[in-house]
């Protein structure tokens, strides 16, 4: 229980650290390893909770291909991160007032939790029908509530996703006029008599 | 686990995105030659999503398991995104020819934005609210920066992705905090939970709502959350601006609309003083910013967010009359927006797009016919009566005062006030002007049909309103709960 407990606030610290890290870093590529150490950090979370799925799932999508992705972007947009910070001090009295005002709020709200305990177990459950059931495994569960009850939201968020596509591709996408492509089929078919004339030259003649 | 749900409700999203997905194919296979054709089919099938929504949605129905709902309220306001998207893509063909900026992918998109329309109407649960509004916007990021080799282009789209972004996340956060306070994010669970603690909710309540409908308020474009309107509307490709100024518009506000209703009803004493306030706001500054616009997709984009304003005003109520009067402006809104935008979309000199306003000077003298419809369209958009703009706000004010919001109703018609003088400051320059350059003779065959059906309708709304009014009051008793 202790060990558990021991790791929920090790995993914790480190997650908010390296959160408050990646705003803070002045190089771009080390606010994204500080991401990457914080989507590590989340998986261990989950699998405080058992959730071993979701958390190979992070690791996997996230640190595996969003964040590498993320460094790819970030070494190849030259972008001069120290100029555009230039302006932040002028701004911090306004932005720092308000996310002053903002936590204050929030934490009345916090303050207020105590809805969600009469709330829950009565008209807010909708998914009682898929209660945690022992002898299903996590994984088998995700699928039954993402491609059988929440399959219509899984379809339009694929439709999300091809829209992306589509977007991406027809703005960057573009037709230029003078590019040398290389034809394979069209090399492999060319007969010889395209490429090699022969020609009779007179004996001293010359060409 | 128990058989496939019911598909019947959401029959014409099914039609369409197979539709949409089969012009995809057909689009990246015969090329941008073959772009025309996509158009037309794309009009087809909102024609024909159309029909099917009429005919045969049903009046009661949730299914997918309680994500998605059909009802009179659904079907109306689905039918007013569907008439609005086909219109304004109809409404393209033309500029297209000019501007050779034909893409097959325009008519797709407009189709991928009409659907995340008619999810979000339909939505029955935070969840699919969300993914709808993402399925809308995402299409409509990418329209507004389509022509992009011109700078303004891309910057209004690239100003509408992060802002639009933001608003996402605002909206996100309120609907986490509802989940956090409730526990549920079906709309019928989450009335329940409101109305258990009616009267005093907790303040997470109060802080998520506030979140949503500043989300909400964002795809509305009310002020506090308009900056991006302005200039997106300005930036982007004249048909594009059509389009989002009719359908993307109309159907946030059926969203809002059906959010504040149904699972926020319990709640109508803590949102209304918002809307309130939102409605003030936008009437204010949509008529007072507008007065000094010489662009006139500038000036359209305050006008509409005035017209948000008003139609506010209704949902102030908070009423099936006041959700009525909402309805019906809507409506009114929508042709008055695709004939104006169809004159416009005719705005050019030397076949090159003008948008100032003082191109317009001396119409009356070259284009009578054109500069008629248009005067009908500024005197409707002022409220002037007979016209049709007059009972849409005649709808409106009348809910707002019969629910005793009295200072709303007399701040809406004093900013209608100075707001009528921007648009009749439009009239007199196309009546008493002396025209510098006259607009172009031609004028496209499908632009004049659209232009002369929809002055024609807002002519004679005043005549035969019936079918219009008993339509918004049977989708609004249904959004109550009655008949």
């Amino acid at each position: 229980m202790i060990i558990s407990a021991l790791a929920f606030y090790l995993f914790a610290t480190l997650i908010v650290a390296s959160g408050v890290m990646v705003i803070v870093s002045r190089n771009p590529v080390h606010s994204v390893l500080f991401l990457i150490l914080a989507f590590f950090n989340g998986a261990g979370l989950f699998i405080l909770l058992g959730a071993e799925f979701l958390a190979m799932i992070l690791v996997v999508v996230y640190v595996g291909a969003v964040a590498v992705l993320f460094l790819f972007v970030v070494m190849m947009l030259d972008i001069n991160f120290v100029k555009l910070r230039e302006g932040f001090l002028n701004y911090l009295p306004v932005g720092g007032l308000i996310g002053l005002i903002l936590l204050i709020e929030l934490l009345m709200v916090a303050g207020g939790w105590a809805f969600s305990a009469q709330a829950v177990p009565g008209p807010g459950a909708p998914l009682s029908a898929l209660a945690p059931d022992p002898g299903v495994s996590n994984t088998l569960a995700i699928g039954k509530l993402i491609y059988t009850h929440y399959f219509y939201l899984f379809q339009a968020a694929g439709l999300v996703l091809l829209v992306a596509m589509i977007g991406a591709i027809t703005l960057t996408l573009r037709t230029r006029k003078g590019v040398r492509k290389q034809n394979i089929a069209h090399q492999v078919s060319v007969n010889a008599k395209d490429r090699i004339e022969l020609k009779k030259v007179k004996i001293r003649g010359g060409v | 686990m128990n058989g496939l749900p019911n598909f019947l409700p959401a029959l014409p999203e099914i039609f369409l995105v197979l539709t949409v997905l089969g012009l995809i194919v057909y689009g990246a296979i015969k090329g941008e030659a073959e772009s025309r054709f996509i158009g037309y089919i794309a009009v087809l099938a909102l024609v024909v999503a159309q029909v099917l929504e009429m005919s045969l949605s049903p009046a009661h129905s949730v299914t997918f398991n309680g994500l998605f709902q059909s009802d009179r309220y659904s079907i109306y306001m689905k039918s007013l995104v569907l008439l609005g998207s086909a219109l304004s893509l109809i409404l393209s063909f033309d500029f297209q020819d000019h501007e050779k900026s034909e893409r097959f992918e325009y008519p797709i998109f407009v189709l991928f934005a009409t659907i995340g329309m008619m999810m979000m109407i339909s939505a029955n649960d935070l969840i699919s609210l969300y993914v709808g509004l993402e399925l809308q916007s995402l299409p409509l990021y990418v329209l507004a920066a389509m022509r992009r080799d011109t700078v303004k282009s891309s910057e209004a789209g690239l100003k509408y992705f992060v802002l639009g972004a933001l608003s996402s996340g605002l909206l996100l956060y309120g609907a986490s905090l509802l989940y956090g306070f409730t526990g549920t994010t079906e709309f019928s669970g989450l009335a329940a939970a409101f109305s258990e603690s009616s009267g005093h909710p907790p303040l997470g309540v109060i802080f998520g709502l506030v979140f949503l409908l500043s989300g909400l308020a964002f795809k509305i474009s009310a002020v506090p959350f308009h900056m991006w309107t302005p200039d997106v509307y300005e930036g982007a490709p004249t048909p594009v601006t059509a389009f989002f100024a009719a359908a993307p518009k109309i159907a946030a506000m059926a969203l809002l609309v059906r959010v504040l209703v149904g699972p926020m009803g319990p709640l109508t004493a803590q949102w209304t003083q918002i809307i309130v306030f939102l409605s003030l706001a936008s009437m204010i500054l949509g008529s007072f910013a507008a007065l000094n616009q010489t662009n006139i997709k500038r000036l359209m984009a305050y006008s509409s967010i005035a017209h948000v304003g008003f139609a506010l005003v209704g949902l102030a109520a908070g009423n099936v009359d006041g959700v009525r009067g909402v309805l019906i402006y809507m409506t009114i809104y929508l042709f008055m927006t695709i004939g104006t935008f169809a004159i416009i979309l005719n705005m050019r000199q030397h076949n090159r797009m003008v948008e100032n306003i003082d191109d317009l000077a001396g119409l009356s003298k070259t284009h009578p016919m054109m500069a008629a419809a248009m005067a009908i369209f500024m005197f409707s958009m002022a409220g002037i009566p007979p016209l049709a703009g007059f009972f849409g706000k005649l709808y409106v004010f009348l809910a707002a005062v019969n629910a005793g919001l009295y200072t709303l109703a007399i701040i809406g018609v004093l900013t209608s006030v100075v707001g009528a003088f921007y648009y009749i400051r439009i009239i007199k320059l196309m009546y008493f002007d002396k025209p510098h350059e006259p607009i172009d003779r031609k004028v496209g065959r499908d632009n004049a049909i659209i232009l002369t059906a929809t002055a024609l309708f807002i002519l004679l709304f005043f005549i035969y309103p019936r079918p219009i009014i008993s339509a918004a009051t049977v989708a609004s008793t249904s959004l109550f709960g009655g008949g």
